[in-house]
């Protein structure tokens, strides 16, 4: 007898139904998980426009955007140079200052921690920039990780300056 | 004392049990034998099963006044407490009951440890342990969110962050569990559905964790087989039913000083602030039955690193009963084994401690150490000692250790003998 054994019809069929049923079952589950991602309201509010007029030197603002804070902190000519002269091989993630800031004077970015999202306090820290309390990681001048858990700089939002006093975040 | 079968009495009984065995498994659950020498720590599993149910109720009833939104959760709360009748006893009941029902779990697991509960032929009782424990801190964990004050609301926001941690995949596993691009009005309502959930699948567990206990029945602080239908074994109705009662009265009373004379003595008081996703607490710790596991987390100089050590701090129990190659299940008999118990017990505890403490100096050079030796005491300690430990005589049966004392049998004889005369039948 040969140990190979030539599939019949009825295997065959068993295996196409079983395919198809896996399919299908597939198609069935996901919109039981797909209806956990953002929903329609929620992206709707994926664009916000802040007034900066009023925003002096060395300060910064925080706005609700996403549910997330945003930072806006206009620079000051000290915190600029010092951003601008760090050497790249210092950073744990490099990026140029000039990437992450269109304009230098004002710093946009995402007030999350890169580590497990805690929102970082201002004018503290090793770098006197942004220093999260959760698990200490401090951030520079150009909110970008320099000590502590956090793997990546602090995020740089999609954003515009549509004038001189409004920036269009999102 | 040997399990009998279950014979009906009447011919509805023997009706209803051929067609819906009801009446014979009420009939094991009672006659059920258990060893004649267990000890207080076995009452464990009743105060459990208390505990869940003691959730169960108190939840479903908060259920009917809590309101899960954003705007209206925290208010909810304080409604609970100030306007609804007994509201403030449920709702702290319900909190600190979340405290006591770990404070068992942890008894109840460490009692494994020491008596190597989780051995063969009962590896299946202990994985499913371990499930349920992780069920418990997922339930918890969610629960904690509801109230949706700053410890809720940043702890959420720590934890979901975790799973950021993944390559790749990371940050759109967070946007999902969230549903949105933080935690918001979505995450606490999805949070709410779960955390009424997982309590019946927690249920559905247990029953799984009693009826894989009845296949080889109970282990024993011998640690060595029973004899089954040998006078070894007692009735589970009304020995253990009793001792288990007595024990539960006494965690009771524990529970009560906690719900009455200090109901927030386990919580934060940051939890009485309402959510502000602009401002993160200075200090962020979470439940005191996390805190081990915090600590690991934060030992590890990286976030993926922290995330894999924290989850792979659970998983390695469930490979326990093949990491321990001892054949000698309780530490009674196993020296070296009984001191490094000790010794993780110590670990455990001192994590917790600096789990809510900040990372740093010296606290986070103690934290590295204590994790460092966690997984060792399991990874290295335990497969090492199974081969290399010189273990102590087992007895010969469960009442050796108790009759072999020298006169015992006749002190013991001699008070049973106050009661029925001389003719007390023979003790082994």
């Amino acid at each position: 007898m040969s140990n190979k054994i030539k599939p019949k019809r009825r295997d065959f069929l068993f295996t196409a139904t079983y395919t198809i049923g896996a399919v299908g079952l597939g198609a069935a589950i996901w919109p039981l998980v797909d209806q956990m991602n953002p929903d329609s309201s929620v992206k709707a509010l994926s664009t916000t426009e802040v007034d900066i007029s009023t925003v002096e030197p060395g300060k910064t603002i925080t706005v609700l955007w996403r549910g997330k804070p945003i930072f806006i902190r206009r620079r000051t000519k000290k915190e600029i140079e010092e951003a601008a002269k760090v050497d790249l091989k210092d950073l744990k993630d490099p990026e140029k200052d000039s990437d992450r800031a269109k304009n230098p004077e004002w710093l946009v970015m995402v007030g999350v921690c890169t580590h497990l999202g805690c929102v970082p306090l201002g004018d503290k820290g090793d770098y006197n920039a942004w220093f999260c309390p959760c698990h200490g990681s401090h951030y520079d001048t150009s909110g970008r990780i320099r000590k502590g858990p956090a793997p990546t700089n602090l995020e740089i939002p999609k954003y515009e300056f549509v004038n001189n006093n409004i920036i269009k975040i999102g | 004392m040997s399990e009998n079968k279950y014979i009906p009495k009447t011919k509805l009984a023997k009706w209803f049990d051929s067609r819906l065995p009801l009446l014979s498994l009420s009939h094991h659950l009672k006659e059920y034998p258990t060893p004649k020498n267990l000890n207080y720590w076995w009452t464990f599993g009743g105060i459990l099963t208390f505990c869940l149910i003691t959730q169960i109720i108190t939840g479903v009833i908060l259920g009917m006044h809590y309101v899960a939104h954003t705007d209206h959760a925290f208010e909810s709360i304080e409604h609970i407490m100030r306007d609804v009748n007994y509201g403030w006893l449920l709702r702290y009941v319900h909190a600190n009951g979340a405290s006591m029902f770990f404070l068992a779990v942890y008894i109840h697991i460490f009692r494994g440890l020491f008596y190597g509960s989780y051995k063969a032929p009962r590896e299946v009782i202990w994985i499913i342990g371990v499930i349920i424990y992780l069920l418990m801190m997922a339930t918890a964990f969610m629960g904690y969110v509801l109230p949706w004050g700053q410890m809720s609301f940043w702890g959420a926001t720590v934890i979901t962050n975790l799973f950021s941690a993944i390559p790749l995949v990371g940050e759109s596993i967070t946007t999902w569990l969230w549903g949105g691009y933080a935690v918001d009005n979505p995450t606490l309502t999805r949070f709410y559905a779960l955390h009424y959930l997982l309590p019946f699948l927690i249920f559905g567990l247990i029953i799984l964790h009693i009826w894989a206990l009845h296949v080889p029945g109970n282990n024993n602080p011998t640690g060595i087989d029973v004899k089954k239908n040998s006078n070894e074994t007692m009735p589970f109705h009304p020995y253990m039913v009793m001792k288990d009662i007595t024990a539960l009265l006494v965690f009771i009373i524990i529970f009560f000083w906690f719900v009455f004379f200090a109901p927030n003595a386990l919580g934060h008081p940051d939890n009485y602030i309402e959510a502000n996703p602009l401002v993160t607490p200075t200090h962020i710790v979470p439940e005191w039955y996390l805190l081990p596991f915090y600590a690991i987390l934060r030992a590890i100089p990286s976030k993926l690193g922290g995330v894999i050590f924290m989850f792979a701090a659970i998983f390695v129990l469930v490979l326990l009963p093949w990491l321990d190659t001892s054949k000698v299940r309780s530490s009674t008999f196993r020296p070296l084994y009984r001191k490094f118990f000790w010794v993780l017990v110590v670990t455990v505890i001192l994590l917790g401690y600096l789990g809510a403490k900040p990372p740093e100096g010296i606290y986070l050079v103690l934290s590295r150490i204590a994790t460092a030796y966690y997984f060792i005491h399991f990874l290295i300690l335990l497969p090492v000692l199974g081969r290399y430990e010189k273990t102590d005589p087992l007895p010969m049966s469960i009442s050796d250790p108790v009759l072999d004392k020298p006169g015992l049998i006749d002190k013991f004889k001699k008070a049973a003998g106050q009661y029925e005369g001389d003719n007390v039948g023979s003790f082994k």
